[in-house]
C-alpha cells in the first residue's frame, strides 16, 4: 500500500546512503578534477590553480601513459582470457556427476577469500622465486634451468597471480549460469542428433552468454584497479606498470598531484566506459 | 454479521480508473463470487473491500459501519491469499495463531480455536511443521485455518486454488463449499474460473474491465445472460453463436445456443456439417462439426454413447425455447 | 537428468575434478604445510611434502613479532566496524526501495552502484588530503568509514535483492491478520530479512577483510591491518618462508572459513543479483 506517508518516509530511509555516497563521490572527484587543472607539486611548494589542459596533454602524450596502457589492456585480457576459458571448463567439470563435488567445490573457491597481499607474495616467494621456489624445483627436476619469472615475464607473473585469485570467481558464477540450464533442453538436443560438441556450441555456450558478458565486466572494473599485487612484486618496474600504478606513482611517490590527478580522470572516464555496459545489463535485470 | 454494501465504490491508479464507480450489496452469510478475464478488476475490488487499496471515492460498508477509511486490521475481515501468504518461520500452529495473538486473545482460547481449526482442516498432525514442509493443499488449508479462527464477519478469497494441480483443486472447492455451510459466514470469492464461479456461489458477480456485467445466481446466469459477454463466459464449452441470416429469422442480430441445446442426427436437422473431431469422456462426447456455412466450428454437446465420428454427415436442430437472443449492441432479447 | 550414470564414468569425472580442485587449492596447501616447517625445511631441495618435523614456532614467532597482534585487532575492527556502519546505513535505504518502490527507485539503484565502479586513483590524492586536514590519517575510524563507503553499494544491492523476495502478500496477510506496523516488522519482517542480512554481513567482512588499496595507502603504523602487515613481508630472500606462511594462514584462514560458508551468496553480492 504506497500512501502518500510511506513514500515520504521511504525517502528519509534512503536519504543517509544516498548522502553519504553522493559526498563520497562529489568532493574528492571535484577535487581531482579541480587538481587536474593546476600545476601542483607540494614538494617543491608549487601550485599554479589553473594551467589549462597543460596536464591531460602531458599525460596522454607521455611515453609512460602509452605504456602503461598497453600494460594494463594485456593484464586485463590475459587475465580475462585465463578466468573465462578455465572458468567455463571448470564450471562444466563441476557439474558432473562425482563423489565429494561440495568438497572440490571448496578446493576451487578457496583463493577468492585469500587477501591480494598474501598471495601475491606467496607466488612470489614460494613458487616463482629462482632459488628456492618450487617452480625452479620443477624446472631442475624435468632437466631445465630455473627461470626467474618476475624479472624475465614480470607481466604473465602478475597475470598469472590475479588470474588464480579471480578463476574462482568465474567458476562460481558460471556454475550458477551451468546449473540452471534446464537438463530438457540438453536432452532435446541429443534426440535432435547433436554430439557433444555441438550442444556446447550451440545450447550451453548460448546460454552462458549473460553470465560470461556479467564475468568479464564485474572482473574488468576490479581489474582495472589491481594495486596490492603490483605494489608487493614488482612495485611497477619491468613493464608492469598499470594505469593505476602510473597515477599512483605521480600522485603519492613523484608528488606531481596535478599531473596525478589529470591521469586519475583519465582512469575514471574508462571505468566508466565500462561500467556503462555493465549498468545496462544490471538495470535490464531490475526490470523482471 | 456479514452484510456488505458498496456505494459507488471508485479506483483509480494515477489517470487510469481501473473501478469506475460501482454498487453492489452482499447479504450476510452469502456466498459471492467475483469472476471475470484477468484484468478485469475482481482483485482490485477485493482488495478495495479488504482496505489493502484504498477507494478513490465512494464508501464501503460492513453491518451498516462505514469502513472506507478504517485500516484493514479493524474491518473484521479475513484473507486467503493465492500464494497463501504464510509466514514461512513460524509453524503451522504459530501462523494460525498469528491473528488471535494480534488481537490479544487470551492463551486457553487461543489453544481451543486452533485445535478447532486444526481438526475442521485435518491439520492436527502438522501444527509443528513449517509451511515449507507441507504440501500445496496443506499450506491452502493453514491460510484458510488462519482466517476461520478469527470468526471473522466475512471471507475474502483471492484465486486461493489457482496455484493447485486439478484433482486437488476439486478436492478443496468441496471443502470450501462445505466449509461455508458449516459456518454460514460470508464469503467473497474472486476467480477467473467459470467452473469454479458456477460449483460454489450463491451469486456470481460477473466483471469486464471494472464494470459489473451482471448480477445473479448460477442458474440465471446461465438461462438468461444479460449480454454477450456473460453469454460466452458462463458455460462450458462455451456458447455457439450465429450472426446474420440465421439470427434474422429470429429477429436477432446474435442468437446463441449452447452445446447441449443441440441436438445431432445422423439423418435429419436443420443445419447439416461434418463432424471435425469427436471427444467421447464416457458421459458425454463433445463433437466438433464444420462445414455448416453458419459459423466455422459449432460445438454440440452429444450423450455418452453416440456412433459419429470424424467425417461423418451430421444434422443438427436446435430446442426452440433454448435459443438465446441478442441486439446488435449485444443485450439480451426478453 | 533422469539417466543411469555408470560409475566408471563417475570415477573418471570425479579424478579430473579432483586433480584441478588440488591444483587450484595447492599454493593454499603449500603455505599450510609450509607455516609447519622450520625455515631450514622450507628451502630444502628437493622440497619435503609431509614426512618433516612439524613445528609451530613460526606461529609462536609470529605471534611474538609487537606489530601482528595489533594489525589482527585492526583488521577485525576494521572489517566488522565498516560492515556494521554500513549495515546501519543500508538497512533503511534497501528497506524503503523493496518496499515502497517509487519511479525513481530504479535510477538510484543504478547511481549507487556506479560510485562503486569509481576506480579508486580518481580520488586518492583528495583523500590523503582531507585525512590528514581532518588529523585521522593513518586512523582505524578513517578506515572504517572509507570501506564503508566503497562497500556500502554491494551492501545495498545484497539486501534489496533480498527484502524484494519477502513476498508483499505477506505483509498485507499481516495487516490482514491485525498486526500494527510494529508488530509487522518484529513479527513478520524482522525474522524473514535475518538470514538475509547476515549473509550480507558475512560477505562484507571478507571483502572488507581482503580490501589492499585503501588499507596499505591509508596507513603507516598505526591503523596497519593484515593486508599492510603481509605487505611489510615483502622484501628479504631466503631464510623466512616458514614465517612468512605461519602470517598468511593466520591472516587469510578465519575469512577462508567464512568464504566457505557464504559462497552462495558470493555470486549474488558480486554480480548485483545479475547472476542468480
Amino acid at each position: 500500500m504506497a500512501t502518500a506517508h510511506s513514500k515520504s518516509a521511504a525517502r528519509i530511509m534512503i536519504a543517509p546512503a544516498v548522502f553519504v555516497l553522493l559526498v563520497w563521490m562529489l568532493i574528492p572527484l571535484l577535487m581531482t578534477l579541480y587538481f587536474s587543472f593546476a600545476d601542483y607539486r607540494p614538494l617543491r611548494g608549487t601550485f599554479d590553480a589553473w594551467i589549462g589542459f597543460d596536464n591531460y596533454v602531458r599525460f596522454l602524450t607521455s611515453s609512460s601513459f602509452m605504456s602503461a596502457l598497453i600494460t594494463t589492456l594485456w593484464m586485463v585480457a590475459g587475465i580475462l582470457s585465463i578466468t573465462i576459458i578455465g572458468g567455463v571448463l571448470l564450471a562444466l567439470l563441476l557439474d558432473q556427476p562425482m563423489y565429494g563435488q561440495g568438497f572440490v567445490r571448496i578446493l576451487v573457491i578457496a583463493p577468492f577469500f585469500v587477501m591480494p597481499t598474501v598471495s601475491a607474495l606467496v607466488w612470489k616467494n614460494m613458487f616463482f622465486n629462482v632459488d628456492n621456489g618450487l617452480f625452479s624445483y620443477l624446472f631442475k627436476g624435468l632437466g631445465f634451468q630455473p627461470y626467474d619469472f618476475l624479472s624475465q615475464s614480470p607481466l604473465l607473473s602478475i597475470i598469472v597471480i590475479v588470474a588464480w585469485q579471480w578463476l574462482p570467481f568465474a567458476t562460481l558464477i558460471l556454475l550458477t549460469a551451468v546449473q540452471s540450464l534446464d537438463s530438457e533442453q540438453l536432452e532435446a538436443a541429443e534426440m535432435d542428433g547433436a554430439p557433444a560438441l555441438s550442444r556446447f556450441r550451440f545450447i550451453i555456450l548460448p546460454h552462458l552468454s549473460r553470465a560470461i558478458t556479467v564475468v568479464i565486466l564485474i572482473q574488468t572494473i576490479f581489474l582495472l584497479s589491481i594495486f596490492a599485487e603490483i605494489f608487493v612484486t614488482t612495485n611497477g618496474a619491468f613493464g608492469t606498470r598499470t594505469l593505476t600504478y602510473l597515477v599512483y606513482q605521480r600522485v603519492l611517490e613523484s608528488q606531481n598531484v596535478g599531473l596525478g590527478s589529470a591521469g586519475g580522470i583519465i582512469a575514471v572516464i574508462l571505468a566508466n566506459v565500462i561500467a556503462i555496459f555493465l549498468m545496462r545489463i544490471v538495470g535490464k535485470n531490475l526490470d523482471n | 454479521m456479514g452484510r456488505i454494501v458498496l456505494k459507488g465504490v471508485r479506483k483509480a491508479f494515477g489517470d487510469v480508473e481501473v473501478i469506475p464507480p460501482l454498487d453492489l450489496e452482499i447479504e450476510d452469510g452469502e456466498f459471492v463470487v467475483f469472476v471475470g478475464p484477468s484484468g478485469c478488476g475482481k482483485s482490485t475490488l477485493l482488495r478495495l473491500i479488504a482496505g489493502l487499496e484504498d477507494v478513490s471515492s465512494g464508501d464501503i460498508e460492513i453491518d451498516e459501519r462505514n469502513v472506507s477509511t478504517v485500516s484493514p486490521a479493524k474491518r473484521g475481515l479475513a484473507m486467503v491469499f493465492q500464494s497463501y501468504a504464510l509466514y514461512p518461520h513460524m509453524s503451522v500452529r504459530k501462523n494460525i495463531a498469528f491473528p488471535l495473538r494480534m488481537s490479544k486473545m487470551d492463551k486457553a482460547e487461543q489453544d481451543k480455536r486452533i485445535a478447532h481449526a486444526a481438526s475442521i482442516l485435518n491439520l492436527t498432525d502438522y501444527l509443528e511443521r513449517r509451511p515449507g514442509q507441507l504440501s500445496g493443499g496443506q499450506r491452502q488449508r493453514v491460510a484458510i485455518g488462519r482466517a476461520i479462527v478469527r470468526e471473522p464477519a466475512a471471507f475474502l478469497f483471492d484465486e486461493p486454488l489457482s496455484n493447485l494441480d486439478a484433482a486437488l483443486r476439486h478436492g478443496m472447492r468441496v471443502e470450501i463449499g462445505e466449509l461455508h455451510k458449516d459456518l454460514a459466514t460470508t464469503m467473497i470469492y474472486v476467480t477467473h474460473d467459470q467452473i469454479e464461479a458456477m460449483t460454489m456461489a450463491d451469486k456470481i458477480v460477473v466483471l469486464r474491465a471494472g464494470y459489473i456485467e451482471q448480477v445473479g445466481s448460477p442458474l440465471e446466469l446461465y438461462h438468461k445472460p444479460r449480454n454477450l459477454f456473460v453469454a460466452g463466459f458462463i458455460g462450458s464449452p462455451t456458447m455457439n453463436l450465429f450472426e446474420g441470416a440465421t439470427a434474422a429469422e429470429h429477429g436477432a442480430h446474435t442468437i446463441g445456443v449452447r452445446p447441449e441445446h443441440l441436438v445431432p442426427s445422423k439423418t435429419e436437422g436443420l443445419w447439416k456439417g461434418r463432424v471435425g473431431l469427436s471427444e467421447h469422456l464416457g458421459s458425454d462426447t463433445f463433437l466438433h462439426i464444420h462445414d455448416t456455412g453458419l459459423t466455422e466450428t459449432i460445438t454440440v454437446r452429444a450423450g455418452g454413447d453416440i456412433d459419429l465420428h470424424h467425417n461423418d454427415t451430421v444434422y443438427l436442430t436446435p430446442e426452440a425455447d433454448k435459443i438465446h437472443r441478442f441486439d446488435a449492441q449485444g443485450l439480451r432479447i426478453a | 537428468m533422469a539417466r543411469a550414470i555408470t560409475t566408471q564414468k563417475k570415477v573418471m569425472w570425479t579424478a579430473l575434478a579432483w586433480a584441478f580442485g588440488l591444483a587450484i587449492f595447492f599454493p593454499i596447501l603449500w603455505t599450510f604445510l609450509t607455516s609447519f616447517k622450520t625455515e631450514a625445511t622450507a628451502i630444502a631441495d628437493p622440497p619435503v611434502w609431509f614426512l618433516f618435523d612439524w613445528t609451530t614456532e613460526n606461529y609462536t614467532a609470529v605471534q611474538e613479532r609487537s606489530n601482528y597482534p595489533k594489525a589482527l585487532m585492526n583488521s577485525i575492527i576494521i572489517a566488522v566496524g565498516s560492515t556494521l556502519l554500513g549495515i546501519l546505513i543500508a538497512v533503511p535505504a534497501a528497506w524503503a526501495m523493496a518496499f515502497v518502490p517509487g519511479r525513481r527507485t530504479k535510477d538510484v539503484l543504478l547511481w549507487m552502484l556506479s560510485t562503486k565502479m569509481l576506480p579508486a586513483v580518481g580520488v586518492l590524492y583528495p583523500l590523503v588530503l582531507l585525512a590528514k586536514w581532518l588529523g585521522v590519517m593513518d586512523s582505524r575510524i578513517l578506515l572504517v568509514v572509507v570501506l564503508m563507503l566503497i562497500n556500502l553499494p554491494i551492501i545495498v544491492w545484497m539486501l534489496y535483492t533480498y527484502f524484494r523476495e519477502i513476498p508483499g502478500e505477506i505483509l498485507e496477510a499481516a495487516r490482514m491478520d491485525g498486526a500494527s506496523l510494529s508488530s509487522e516488522i518484529l513479527y513478520v519482517l524482522t525474522p524473514m530479512a535475518v538470514p538475509g542480512i547476515a549473509s550480507t554481513i558475512l560477505l562484507n567482512i571478507i571483502l572488507a577483510w581482503n580490501e589492499a588499496f585503501w588499507t596499505i595507502l591509508l596507513t603507516t603504523v598505526n591503523a596497519a591491518p593484515l593486508t599492510a602487515f603481509i605487505a611489510s613481508f615483502s622484501a628479504p630472500e631466503g631464510l623466512f618462508y616458514a614465517k612468512l606462511s605461519a602470517a598468511s594462514m593466520l591472516a587469510i584462514a578465519p575469512i577462508l572459513v567464512m568464504g566457505w560458508f557464504s559462497q552462495k551468496q558470493l555470486v549474488r553480492g558480486l554480480t548485483f543479483g545479475a547472476v542468480k
